[in-house]
């Protein structure tokens, strides 16, 4: 099916309400690298649950993953 | 012995805890931190920016977390989910951080509490360990609620936040104050140093507070006199005001050896 050979290279993605095709396979650790984010102080959330920075490495993005990065910013 | 405010078994020698939005820049926040004194300050949790400098200067440069607590905050969220998410995420970010500022807003044009989503984040919240300082109507039958769900402090509002308009029913304040065994800390609505005063005067354990030092003229001074404000105010309360006469005046100097007695 020409759908599933599409979806074999490609990852639909939904960050931070944006949606995003990027090439597979891809970690959480390989998506902050391509964004320039590795190394800075974030946290991932991906459908709903935490990735806790020990496993960025070893998820592996799924294709419709919906995934929240956030920082720390100012605020009362 | 020292006059120290304990929260979640953790002392702490300022009663002031300042937020961290609307500086005009991280240097004016630090400025603004630094002279306030404050030991505790609150951060929000937002979306990264994708495509945002990756290399631009952080809050987290600017106020290290190992010189203040951080006391990252659920603003902006208006659901129970909404809120634990976003402390979830908190707690990742600052790794494995538990003290967090729980509020639930019912609606953007008074940003006032929603008690009930309020309610069942603070549960859910408490039972994942969270040390929960929570935002709540000055309502002393909820504040019991959040205190027996295991808050570590409730966080009454004096006015709308941001409204600077002061500790606008300072009876409900000390009806707080006295149905709850944890720390009150008045949050929002203070407008300057006096408002600041009287909310420690009524007997709350802190005040915590951001727009009324960063909109201020000149936000490093307004600091200074915040906690001044906070600390006149509970020496005030701690050396127990005199009681009011109403309707008789008592004379400060001798009433006798007058000339011409």
């Amino acid at each position: 099916m020409s759908a599933q050979a599409h979806s074999s290279v490609s990852l639909s993605l939904f960050i931070n309400g944006e949606s995003r095709n990027l090439a597979r396979p891809l970690t959480v650790a390989g998506l902050l690298d391509q964004m320039g984010l590795a190394g800075k102080r974030l946290a991932v959330e991906r459908n709903g649950e935490i990735v806790p920075k020990g496993v960025h490495g070893a998820t592996e993005l799924a294709d419709g993953d919906r995934l929240e990065i956030v920082v720390a910013v100012g605020g009362g | 012995m020292d006059d120290v405010l304990t929260i979640a078994g953790k002392a702490y020698s300022s009663r002031l805890l300042v937020g961290t939005g609307k500086y005009k820049d991280f240097s004016e926040t630090r400025e603004a931190v630094v002279a306030s004194g404050a030991q505790i300050v609150t951060v929000a949790i937002r979306r990264t920016n994708i495509g945002q400098d990756p290399k631009a200067p952080s809050l987290l440069d600017a106020l290290p977390p190992s010189e203040f607590t951080y006391l990252p905050n659920t603003a902006g969220c208006y659901s129970a989910d909404d809120a634990v998410r976003t402390l979830r995420l908190a707690r990742e970010l600052l790794d494995d951080h538990r003290l967090v500022k729980l509020e639930v807003l019912g609606d953007p044009h008074t940003l006032f509490p929603n008690m009930p989503e309020t309610l069942k984040a603070a549960e859910v919240l408490v039972k994942e360990g969270f040390e929960v300082m929570v935002y709540c109507s000055d309502d002393p039958i909820q504040a019991k609620m959040l205190e027996d769900i295991g808050c570590v402090a409730v966080m009454p509002l004096a006015s709308l936040i941001g409204s600077g308009m002061g500790v606008l029913n300072p009876w409900n304040v000390q009806l707080v104050r006295d149905a709850v065994k944890v720390p009150v800390l008045l949050d929002a609505g203070v407008g300057t140093a006096s408002d600041a005063a009287i909310a420690m005067e009524l007997g709350c354990d802190g005040v915590l507070m951001n727009t009324a030092i960063a909109l201020a003229r000149d936000p490093v001074r307004m600091a200074g006199a915040m906690k001044k404000g906070v600390e006149a105010g509970r020496e005030a309360y701690l050396a127990g005001r005199m009681p009011r006469k109403f309707y008789t005046a008592s004379p400060s100097s001798p009433t006798t050896g007058l000339i011409g007695s």
